[in-house]
């Protein structure tokens, strides 16, 4: 693998934030960065595309979701491990 | 302007095969979501829906009409011939010539969408059927309307997501206000729980897996259904000339746009389609006695239509009783405003207000009369039905008791 998950993930949230690469921190929400809930929605599948995984989010309420969308770390972190499952 | 009445209601949905099951189920508080029976279900993380069971097209079409009718456009002759009939109108002369159709829907002929990608992309073919076209246009079921009964007035089908149905119902209600048509059939249809329907649906995460609970602090989001109601519109001395019985008064309506979001809903938006109706129909916030909600089960909608009913209503907003009946028939879409104004039209002939169900616990955001999971009895004088769709297209529709 060439890049890490993490660099994988800012890549897809940058793309949708319409950001560099280098603004995309790790303690940054969606929201910081600009990303409404549409926005949301478009960079999972994005994610779920790139690393051919199903992540657990209900737009609906993100808040209860399972998964942890409160920071670009946070969603890193969740991806990582979705991914790990997944390679057992 | 003339007087409209409703003279004749028919319908088909998870719920039951006619208005009067229809009926029945709400006063049961009989939900009719469940597990859906569908090609490919496997493949769906959506494994629920209010589908239409026990439903048999041969037992209501000859196989020549089959190859014309979308599933559809199927609903919305069933349901118009219980209405037509109902109505005891006949069609003909300067009345048939006269009068028309106006339906809603959001996708159409979904289904037919859905078999011919499948054979042209997944099984290889490089033939479908000659009727593809004329099945699935979204103004199919109109054409099939207006051709069964000889409607030579206006005709056309209303697509405003899930808006649709009201949107068609207030223009039938405009047509005959203004003098244009002494009779219309009215509603929607809608036919979308396919593989394909389904799939673009869950794309959007804002699909529950397990129940559509408005207004309840648990919900989780929006359950899909199917089927059509119609009704029969008509002039009020019309009516009165022949007897008729009727159902109910329609009295006004508005409509609005929220110009703000493709997705979400709008607080001032919908207050203002609302307040609109109430003057479009000459009565106060204290006269209505019940609102159809829209109340899909996301938490966006329910937060933001109940928000906007206090602020129309005020201090009667208390006094009111608000349900979903979503809850228990699902979201159909373009079809939905068409089966809940049944709902409307029971609250004010029957004294029966159909309830919200799956209601667990109460959400302080959503802290009106939900009728929380059974029927209520009481007296309604007028009554509204909301909806305000994707892309904050709405429309509101006032009913009064005869």
């Amino acid at each position: 693998m060439t890049q890490s998950i993490r660099d994988r993930v800012v890549g897809i949230i940058a793309e949708q934030a319409m950001l560099e690469r280098g603004d995309i921190t790790m303690d940054a929400s969606p929201q910081d960065l600009g990303i409404d809930s549409l926005g949301l929605v478009e960079s999972i599948f994005a994610i779920e595309e790139e690393f051919d995984i199903q992540v657990p989010f209900n737009a609906n309420e993100p808040e209860k979701s399972e998964f942890d969308i409160t920071s670009v770390g946070t969603i890193v972190h969740a991806i990582e491990a979705l991914v790990a499952r997944q390679a057992v | 302007m003339k007087r409209v009445v409703i003279t004749g209601q028919g319908s088909i949905n998870a719920l039951g095969h006619t208005a009067g099951e229809t009926l029945e189920g709400f006063r049961e508080g009989r939900c009719a979501i469940g597990p859906l029976d569908l090609r490919d279900l496997d493949r769906l993380s959506i494994q629920i829906g209010g589908q239409v069971r026990g439903y048999d097209e041969t037992a209501h079409f000859t196989r020549q009409e089959l190859s014309l009718y979308d599933r559809f456009t199927q609903f919305a002759l069933i349901a118009a011939r219980e209405a037509v009939a109902q109505s005891g109108l006949e069609f003909e002369g300067e009345l048939a010539k006269r009068s028309g159709v106006v339906l809603g829907t959001a996708g159409g002929g979904v289904n037919t969408w859905d078999d011919s990608y499948r054979a042209v992309y997944e099984e290889g073919k490089n033939r479908v059927h000659p009727f593809v076209v004329p099945r699935l246009m979204n103004s199919a079921a109109t054409s099939h309307l207006s051709m069964q009964w000889n409607l030579t007035g206006p005709g056309f089908t209303v697509s405003t997501a899930c808006a649709s149905s009201n949107h068609a119902m207030g223009q039938a209600f405009n047509l005959i206000r203004a003098g244009v048509a002494p009779a219309m059939l009215t509603g929607g249809s809608e036919a979308m729980l396919c593989f394909g329907g389904i799939k673009a649906w869950e794309g959007l995460r804002v699909m529950s897996r397990d129940a559509c609970r408005p207004f309840s602090a648990d919900r989780n989001g929006m359950v899909q259904g199917e089927g059509a109601a119609i009704f029969v519109f008509e002039e009020y001395e019309h009516a009165r000339a022949r007897g008729a019985t009727i159902l109910a008064e329609v009295i006004g309506f508005a409509m609005g746009s929220d110009a703000a979001d493709i997705v979400m809903p709008s607080r001032e938006g919908a207050a203002r389609t609302i307040a609109g109706a109430l003057r479009d129909a000459g009565v106060s916030p204290g006269d209505v006695g019940y609102i159809n909600a829209h109340g899909t089960g996301t938490a966006a909608n329910d937060r933001t239509e109940c928000a906007a009913v206090r602020d129309v209503f005020g201090a009667d907003a208390d006094k009111l009783m608000i349900s979903s009946t979503k809850s228990m028939h699902g979201h159909l879409i373009g079809g939905t405003g068409a089966v809940e104004l049944l709902a409307c039209v029971m609250a004010l002939r029957e004294g029966v207000v159909a309830p919200t169900v799956g209601y667990n616990a109460p959400d302080p955001e959503c802290d009106l009369d939900v009728v929380p999971n059974t029927a209520r009895e009481a007296q309604v004088d007028v009554a509204l039905s909301n909806a305000f769709a994707f892309g904050g297209l709405n429309a509101v529709i006032a009913l009064r008791r005869v």
